[in-house]
């Protein structure tokens, strides 16, 4: 069936809470006539009841240390964090203790929480609503970060990130929320740590992820056009990394481009390219290029905005750059 | 109270004093690792919070811990084995002494992040709720981290979704080295303000501070929502052990130490009668004698093998991540 990534979300909150009563959903609007900015939760708290879809007030800390604390105690909450630009205020309940917890106390701990939140540029909400963040989150040891890029994918990891033990990260793209695709009906599970081959081709690898995997695939097909045959290669979770994947790709073209709309320093394009130049130094036939945002804030006037976010034109002059090495 | 929960009352609050003492020893010689924060005259709070909770109860602690550990059911032997970061501690030696958790007993971390566990408490607290089970959650907040803004977050949290949770603030009236500027009771005035019943007590009266936690123990069972205790008392010691309070007025201390102990008070106290000084003697011989066997394990104890360094994380990283 077709259908839009919020749609998939939403139709993956209603099967897992129909599922399993344990789930609950927690966060700002959530359990609103619209429910929330996006619809996400729409129909839910009429189906579940108000102590199943829970209205918080505006406070962060609280919406997620508690969610790690009703995880730790039994339920598996799915909070919501609106924007990822609010890690700002509630950092340290997943920081030092919801990422902690199994560790520091030695296995006995279980945490069965997923963090929902909206990343991204693209919508002209300027510098503390269109931040990716992600790497700072893959940062943390062992916090799971989800990006998917399609409505198939954002089903079957979601479905994944709630029957997961351990806290996950579920990054969702606002510029990719009603983009379609076919979705597989009923139960629909994705592993963690799997990469997608979004596009197969054997001249170059442009690895993307949440929002760059689409315009990898946009250039790639723009690049057949001119004869070159483009890997696409879509990470899907980042934290864990399918390194194997990137590899082997690697193994087959000689060359790679990452695409990541992150600011570039300590970047997940960096983390790419030290892994491709650790490992897979031998088989580069180019240096590895990286086509990231700049390093600034994301600015909200939509004609910088649209310089900031990588572009299917910058993708394509990187792979010229590269093949042309 | 029955006599045998004023045993109960007296053996946990001597074990804890006994326990920590015997740790500050060790500690000075340079036995134990880390950093430890002792408890002394504090023992009547954790005691009289968690003498009638049970497993499935939760509590959230401070990085002033080992006494609620100890209130809340924590071995012994487990505990020291811990806080000396040995293989079989209660977190295989990776959490210490202030992150000791013991998951069995619903004492859910503590904490070594100011004002980090009353969200996680709210969060034990929500999930008693769902589940209707009658459970409730306690978070320990020092009078320094009353001043987070996570605690202020947990108060509304708490007030807005009714949950059963006690927020029970242990003013010592010294945030790390500084002396609190706030009168007593105006904690529990602004956790007040929130909209839940708050009430200042004498963290040194036993059993003052039991009435007060059997009343809000109740409401939270019942469903009446969150309940506020300001336990008044004093930081016998410094912040942490080593620290030698030269920023206190040193004839104040020793005043304050001299009146805020908790457990002569309990012995002198009428209500105690039951306790005779046979029984008393009896319990401390057992108290001496376990703490005892702890360290003679925990010094025989191995610590925990270089592999586990990876252990428990959540994502098994292999290759270049290693």
């Amino acid at each position: 069936m077709k259908m839009s990534i919020r749609e998939a979300i939403n139709q993956t909150l209603h099967q897992e809470m129909e599922r399993d009563e344990r789930v609950i959903v927690l966060g700002e609007d959530v359990a609103s006539d619209q429910g929330g900015v996006y619809g996400i939760t729409d129909g839910l708290p009429a189906k579940f009841g108000l102590h199943r879809v829970i209205d918080t007030p505006i406070t962060e800390s609280a919406i997620v240390g508690a969610a790690g604390g009703a995880a730790l105690t039994g339920l598996r909450p799915v909070a919501e964090l609106m924007f990822v630009d609010f890690l700002g205020v509630c950092l340290d309940q997943i920081l030092n203790q919801i990422a902690k917890f199994r560790y520091m106390f030695g296995g006995q701990a279980r945490t069965p929480v997923v963090i929902r939140t909206m990343i991204g540029a693209g919508t002209g909400t300027g510098p503390q609503h269109s931040q990716i963040l992600y790497p700072l989150l893959a940062a943390i040891p062992g916090i799971k970060v989800v990006t998917p890029a399609n409505a198939a994918d954002a089903k079957g990891l979601l479905t994944t990130a709630i029957r997961d033990d351990d806290p996950v990260i579920f990054c969702e793209h606002k510029a990719l929320y009603m983009d379609e695709c076919e979705v597989p009906e009923g139960e629909y599970l994705l592993p963690f740590g799997q990469a997608r081959t979004a596009v197969e081709g054997s001249d170059i690898t442009i690895v993307g992820m949440s929002r760059t995997a689409v315009i990898a695939e946009e250039a790639a097909s723009a690049l057949s056009q001119q004869g070159v045959n483009a890997e696409v290669l879509d990470l899907r979770t980042l934290s864990p990394l399918d390194e194997g994947a990137v590899l082997e790709s690697l193994a087959k073209t000689g060359r790679v481009v990452v695409v990541d709309e992150a600011n570039p320093y300590c970047s997940m394009a960096s983390e790419i390219a030290g892994l491709v130049v650790e490992r897979g130094f031998d088989l580069l036939d180019a240096p590895v290029k990286r086509v990231t945002s700049p390093h600034t804030p994301v600015p909200a006037t939509p004609c910088l905005e649209a310089e900031y976010v990588p572009n299917v034109e910058r993708v394509i002059a990187a792979v010229q750059e590269t093949l042309d090495y | 109270m029955s006599p045998e929960k004023l045993a109960d009352a007296y053996r946990l609050m001597k074990t804890i004093r006994e326990f920590e003492e015997r740790m500050r020893s060790e500690y000075q010689q340079g036995k134990l690792p880390g950093f430890i924060h002792i408890y002394r005259n504090q023992e009547a709070i954790a005691v009289a919070a968690c003498l009638d909770m049970t497993n499935e109860d939760y509590i959230a602690s401070t990085h002033r811990g080992h006494g609620h550990c100890i209130a809340k059911g924590c071995e012994i032997e487990a505990m020291l084995l811990e806080l000396a970061c040995k293989e079989d501690g209660l977190c295989n030696g990776k959490g210490g002494s202030m992150h000791i958790a013991d998951m069995s007993k619903g004492m859910l971390g503590a904490n070594a992040i100011v004002g980090g566990g009353p969200p996680i408490a709210a969060g034990a607290a929500l999930t008693a709720k769902t589940l209707g089970n009658g459970a409730i959650s306690m978070a320990f907040i020092g009078d320094g981290a009353s001043d987070q803004g996570t605690v202020a977050e947990s108060l509304n949290l708490a007030v807005v979704l009714q949950l059963p949770m006690i927020f029970m603030y242990e003013n010592n009236r010294y945030a790390e080295f500084t002396k609190s500027p706030k009168p007593d009771g105006r904690i529990a005035e602004r956790a007040g303000a929130f909209g839940m019943p708050a009430e200042v007590i004498d963290g040194s009266d036993f059993f003052a501070m039991y009435d007060a936690c059997q009343r809000a123990i109740t409401r939270g069972r019942e469903g009446g929502g969150p309940t506020a205790i300001e336990a008044v008392c004093n930081r016998y010691y410094g912040h942490f052990e080593g620290d030698a309070q030269a920023y206190r007025d040193q004839d104040e201390l020793a005043q304050e130490r001299a009146v805020s102990d908790p457990i002569p008070r309990f012995l002198a106290d009428p209500r105690a009668a039951a306790l005779t000084p046979e029984k008393v003697a009896e319990i401390d011989a057992a108290i001496m004698a376990e703490i005892d066997r702890g360290f003679d394990v925990t010094y025989a104890a191995a610590d925990p093998t270089p592999d586990k360094l990876y252990t428990d994380v959540y994502i098994q990283y292999e290759g270049r991540l290693r």
